[in-house]
C-alpha cells in the first residue's frame, strides 16, 4: 500500500509538471499583451514594466526562474492586482471556494444517490418520469440562469416574510452558502443520479441479489446491504473528478453571489492575460485534482474489499 | 434518525422506502433550520440611520490602492475617500483648496502653501515633503508608473522616467514644511484642476518605508490624509471606511461610515441586493433590470460618465481606411442617433458627434458644446455612394476590399459591430468583417496597426479639452491609428504653450471642425449609464474624472421624500 501511494504521488508530480509546462509555453502563445491598457505609455515605462515583471527575459529563460519559483513554492505577484502575492490569493480565496464546494458536493452527492436510488425502484412509474425530466433540465440549463433564478428566488422570499431570511449575496454565515452550494451542486447532482440509476439497474438484474432475494432475505435489506451498496461504486469513482470540478467550476456561482472564490481568479486571469495568477492558479488546481483522483482510488479500496490497490494496479 | 432502517423499517405499498424519504427530508429541514439560524444577523442594511452609516458595493476589487501606481477607476474611487490633494473638488463640484490653502500659479512655476491644521490619520501633519516624495516616486522608474507621463511636465521628469536622472532631481521642491513649489517645463493652463487628481497626491516617506515593500496591500499598511480611513479590507470580499477624526474639514463630512459588504461586477446581482436594502446606490444597470424597476416603480438615475466611444480609422500607408472620401463615404451613411437610441437602447448614452463630452466647459463656464456646436453630418446615402466612387477611383480599385473591424469580445461591442457592418452592407454595399479580440488583443493589434476600423474609448485624465484634442497629434503613442496632420499639430503645440483659456478654446473648436472634416474618427456614443439611489441618501456626486461614485458629502436624509413614481 505504502509503496502503492509513493508510485502515484510520483507520478501525479510528472503530472503537475506537465500542466505547469504546457500552461505556461500555451499562455505565452495566447495572442495579447498582457502589460497593455487603456493608456499607451512610453517605451521607458514599457521597460520597467517589463522588468518588474520578468518579462523583459526570453520565454526559456524566464520558464527556468518560474519552475525554479514554483519549486520554492513562489507564484509571484498577480499582474492586475499589484500588491498581492498569487500564494496570498491562493490561500485567501481557495478555502471560500473548497467550503463552497464541499457543501455544493454534499447536495450533489446525497441528492444524486436519494434520487438515483428512487429512480431505479420506480423505474417507469411517475416518479422515475418526474426525477429524470428534472434531471434533463438540471444538466441543460446553464448554471448562470439558476443562480439568477435561485438569486431572485431569494428576493421575493424575503420580500414575503418582510425581512432577510437569506442574504441575497456576499459571503460569512452557513445562510450565505446555503442557494449558492445548491445551485453549484445542480448539475453534478443531475449527472450522479443518472449514474446512479444505471448502476443500480444493472445490479438489480445481478446473480447475487437474485439469490438474496431467493434465500429470503427482506427487500430492504437486499436494498441497502446488496443493491446500493454495489451500486454506488461507479458514484464514488467520479467523486474525485467532480470535487476539482466543482471547486473550480464556481465562476458564474461566485459572481452572481458576490462570493470572493477562487474561481473568479481562474477564470479573469486568462481573460487579463495575468500571467503569474495564471499559473499560480493552474498548477494549484491541477495538483489538487490529482490528489483527488489518488485520494479517491485509495478510498475505493476501503469500499470495495475485492479491490486490492497494492495488486490489481502494481 | 439517520441510523440505518434495515432492521426497524416498517414497508408499505411494494419497495417504497418511506421512511428512508421521511429521515432525509428530517436532515434537509435540519440543514435549513441551521441555516436559518445563523441568517439575518450578519448583513449591513443600505441604510443605518442609528450609526450613521451606508453601505454600498463595489464593482471589482481596487488592483492597487496607492496612489503612486492606481490606474482603474475602483481604486480611485476608495482613493478618493481617503486621500486628499493639493486642492479638491467641494459639494458643488467647483474646485477649491484642499491640502493647500492658498495658491498661485504663474507661466513658469506654481507654488502652493499648506494649511497648518491638515493631518495624516495618526495625527502627523501633512508637509510639503510628503508631496515631493510622491511625486518622486511616481517619476521613479523603478515604480513603472502608468500616469508617470504626467511628471514629464516638471523639469527633469522625462529624463527621470527615461532612467537618466535620480528622481531627486524632480522639477518640485519643498521650502519648508508648509510651501510646496512645482516648476513648469511650460505653462500649463489646467495645472490647478490636474494636482487634484489621484497620481499628485501625498504619500509620507516614513510611513511608506516602514512597510518594506507592503505599502497599501493591506487597510494596516495604509495611512490616510482624506475624510476616511480605510479600517477593514478583506480582499475581494469587503471593506469598511471610518470617518478620519484628524481629516482638518471634518465637519463638513456628513457620514461616519462607508460599508462596501459586496464586491461584484454582476450589475444584476448589485440591482437584486439593492432590491433587498442591502446597498444605497446600485450602479451601471442593464436593461433587464432597468424594466424590472420601472415595473415596480423605482426611481432610477442616469448618468454620462465622461468616456467618449468612436470608430477609430487606421491612417497607415497602404490601408483602405487611409484614403479621406471612403471615411467621409462612413460618414455620410452611418446614424449614431439610432446606434444610441435603438441598439445601446440604455438611457444615459449621448450620440456623439464631437470627440469633445458634453460636460466640457468653454468660456465662461458654458459647455464648450454650447459655444462650439459639434457638426452633425447630414446623413444621406447617395452622397455617401458619391464619396464612395471617389474613393474606388483614388484608391485604383473596382471595390473597396472588406474591411476589418477590431473590437472586444464583448456582448455590447459585438451588438454595435454588427449594427455598423449591417449598415455599410445595406447602404454603401461594403463588406465589413467583425474581428473579436479579448482586450489585450484588441490593444496588441490596435497599437501593431493591425486594423481598418476599431471600436474604441477614450476616458478622460484631467479636467480640461486637451485631455481629448491631442489625442491624434503625430507624437502621441494612444493616436493608435497614426493620424498624421502638421496643422493639428501646430494647433495643439499652441495650445500647450498659452494659458489663455479663450484662445485655448477656439484652438479646440478647430480641433473639433478638422476631426469633422478629415473624419480622423467617428465619435459614437457618450457612456451613460442607470443607476438606483436609496431615496433616504442624497449628496453624492457622479464625477467624469477619476474615481465615481463619490459619498465623501453624502448624508442620510432626515425625512425621506414621499416615493416617487417611475419616470
Amino acid at each position: 500500500m505504502g509503496s502503492y501511494i509513493a508510485r502515484r504521488l510520483l507520478s501525479g508530480v510528472i503530472t503537475i509538471w506537465f500542466i505547469a509546462t504546457a500552461t505556461f509555453f500555451g499562455m505565452h502563445a495566447v495572442p495579447g499583451d498582457p502589460l497593455l491598457n487603456d493608456k499607451a505609455v512610453t517605451p521607458e515605462i514599457r521597460a520597467n514594466l517589463e522588468r518588474a515583471y520578468g518579462l523583459d527575459k526570453p520565454v526559456p529563460q524566464q520558464y527556468l526562474i518560474f519552475l525554479g519559483n514554483m519549486l520554492q513554492g513562489d507564484f509571484g505577484i498577480s499582474f492586475t492586482q499589484q500588491n498581492r502575492r498569487v500564494n496570498d490569493i491562493i490561500a485567501e480565496h481557495f478555502p471560500v471556494s473548497a467550503t463552497l464546494g464541499v457543501l455544493a458536493l454534499l447536495f450533489a452527492a446525497g441528492g444524486g444517490i436519494v434520487f438515483g436510488a428512487l429512480t431505479a425502484l420506480f423505474r417507469g412509474r411517475l416518479p422515475d418520469y418526474l426525477i429524470m425530466l428534472l434531471v434533463i433540465v438540471a444538466v441543460s440549463v446553464p448554471s448562470f440562469v439558476f443562480a439568477g433564478l435561485g438569486q431572485l428566488a431569494i428576493l421575493q422570499l424575503n420580500r414575503l416574510v418582510g425581512f432577510s431570511l437569506l442574504p441575497v449575496a456576499g459571503w460569512g454565515s452557513l445562510s450565505h452558502m446555503l442557494v449558492p452550494s445548491l445551485v453549484l451542486g445542480l448539475g453534478t447532482m443531475a449527472y450522479l443520479t443518472r449514474l446512479m440509476r444505471s448502476s443500480m439497474l444493472e445490479v438489480a438484474e445481478t446473480d447475487y441479489i437474485r439469490t438474496a432475494r431467493a434465500k429470503g432475505l427482506t427487500p430492504q435489506r437486499i436494498f441497502f446491504r446488496h443493491q446500493l451498496r454495489n451500486a454506488i461504486l461507479p458514484v464514488v469513482t467520479v467523486l474525485g473528478p467532480a470535487i476539482a470540478a466543482i471547486t473550480t467550476g464556481g465562476f458564474v456561482v461566485e459572481l452572481v453571489f458576490a462570493i470572493p472564490g477562487l474561481g473568479r481568479y481562474f477564470v479573469q486571469a486568462v481573460q487579463q492575460l495575468d500571467y503569474t495568477v495564471i499559473m499560480g492558479t493552474t498548477v494549484f488546481y491541477g495538483a489538487f485534482l490529482v490528489l483527488m483522483v489518488i485520494a479517491v482510488d485509495i478510498a475505493y479500496g476501503f469500499i470495495d474489499p475485492r479491490i486490492q490497490v497494492n495488486k490489481s494496479l502494481s | 434518525m439517520t441510523r440505518g432502517c434495515s432492521d426497524h423499517c416498517t414497508w408499505q405499498r411494494g419497495r417504497t422506502p418511506r421512511p428512508t424519504m421521511r429521515s432525509t427530508l428530517l436532515i434537509v429541514a435540519a440543514v435549513l433550520g441551521w441555516a436559518l439560524a445563523l441568517a439575518g444577523n450578519a448583513a449591513t442594511p443600505a441604510v443605518d440611520r442609528g450609526n450613521n452609516e451606508i453601505s454600498i458595493a463595489i464593482t471589482q476589487e481596487p488592483q492597487w490602492l496607492t496612489t503612486i501606481r492606481a490606474t482603474d477607476t475602483v481604486s480611485f474611487t476608495v482613493l478618493d475617500h481617503i486621500t486628499e490633494g493639493l486642492l479638491t473638488r467641494d459639494v458643488n463640484n467647483r474646485l477649491v483648496g484642499g491640502v493647500a490653502e492658498r495658491w498661485e500659479l504663474s507661466d513658469e512655476k506654481a507654488t502652493f502653501w499648506l494649511r497648518r491644521d491638515a493631518r495624516w490619520s495618526d495625527g502627523e501633519p501633512v508637509t510639503a515633503h510628503d508631496f515631493v516624495f510622491a511625486w518622486r516616486q511616481v517619476a521613479n522608474p523603478e515604480n513603472a508608473a502608468e500616469y508617470g507621463f504626467l511628471m514629464r511636465m516638471l523639469p527633469n521628469g522625462e529624463a527621470i522616467l527615461a532612467g537618466d536622472m535620480p528622481p531627486e532631481a524632480l522639477g518640485v521642491e519643498a521650502i519648508d514644511d508648509h510651501t510646496l513649489v512645482v516648476h513648469l517645463v511650460s505653462p500649463t493652463a489646467y495645472f490647478l484642476d490636474l494636482v487634484s487628481f489621484i497620481t499628485f497626491r501625498p504619500v509620507r516617506e516614513d510611513f511608506y518605508r516602514a512597510q518594506g515593500g507592503r505599502y497599501a496591500a493591506d487597510a494596516e499598511n495604509m495611512i490616510s490624509n482624506g475624510p476616511f480611513i480605510l479600517t477593514e479590507w478583506v480582499h475581494d470580499a469587503s471593506m469598511r471606511m471610518e470617518k478620519n477624526p484628524y481629516y482638518w474639514n471634518r465637519d463638513a463630512i456628513p457620514l461616519d461610515a462607508i460599508n462596501v459588504p459586496y464586491i461584484t461586477r454582476d450589475p444584476n446581482a448589485r440591482f437584486n441586493l439593492y432590491l433587498d436594502d442591502k446597498i444605497a446606490l446600485a450602479d451601471q444597470l442593464q436593461l433587464s433590470a432597468m424594466k424590472m424597476a420601472l415595473q415596480q416603480h423605482q426611481k432610477l438615475r442616469s448618468f454620462s460618465d465622461g468616456t467618449v466611444f468612436y470608430l477609430g480609422f487606421n491612417h497607415r500607408e497602404g490601408r483602405p481606411t487611409g484614403n479621406r472620401n471612403l471615411r467621409r463615404a462612413i460618414q455620410s451613411v452611418y446614424d449614431v442617433s439610432e446606434l444610441t437610441y435603438k441598439v445601446i437602447g440604455v438611457p444615459g448614452n449621448l450620440p456623439a458627434y464631437t470627440l469633445f463630452p458634453a460636460w466640457l466647459t468653454g468660456d465662461e463656464g458654458q459647455s464648450l458644446n454650447v459655444q462650439y456646436p459639434p457638426h452633425k453630418p447630414e446623413l444621406s446615402i447617395e452622397r455617401g455612394r458619391r464619396y464612395l466612387e471617389l474613393a474606388k477611383q483614388e484608391l485604383g480599385v473596382e471595390e473597396v476590399p472588406p474591411l476589418s473591424l477590431l473590437l472586444d469580445d464583448t456582448a455590447n461591442a459585438s451588438s454595435q459591430a454588427e449594427y455598423f457592418q449591417n449598415v455599410m452592407a445595406r447602404t454603401l454595399g461594403l463588406e465589413v468583417r467583425l474581428d473579436k479580440q479579448i482586450f489585450k488583443q484588441r490593444l496588441a493589434k490596435m497599437s501593431a496597426g493591425d486594423f481598418d476600423i476599431v471600436a474604441a474609448g477614450w476616458g478622460p485624465d484631467y479636467n480640461d479639452p486637451m485631455t481629448f484634442a491631442d489625442l491624434f497629434v503625430s507624437w502621441n503613442l494612444n493616436n493608435r491609428g497614426r493620424y498624421s496632420n502638421p496643422e493639428y499639430d501646430a494647433l495643439i503645440r499652441e495650445a500647450q504653450q498659452t494659458t489663455d483659456q479663450r484662445r485655448r478654446n477656439a484652438i479646440f473648436s478647430r480641433i473639433q471642425d478638422i476631426i469633422y472634416e478629415q473624419v480622423v474618427v467617428v465619435p459614437q456614443y457618450e457612456r451613460g449609464y442607470i443607476y438606483a439611489l436609496d431615496k433616504r441618501v442624497a449628496g453624492v456626486r457622479r464625477y467624469h474624472i477619476g474615481g465615481d461614485p463619490n459619498y465623501n458629502y453624502a448624508y442620510i436624509v432626515e425625512s425621506p421624500r414621499a416615493p416617487e413614481s417611475a419616470d
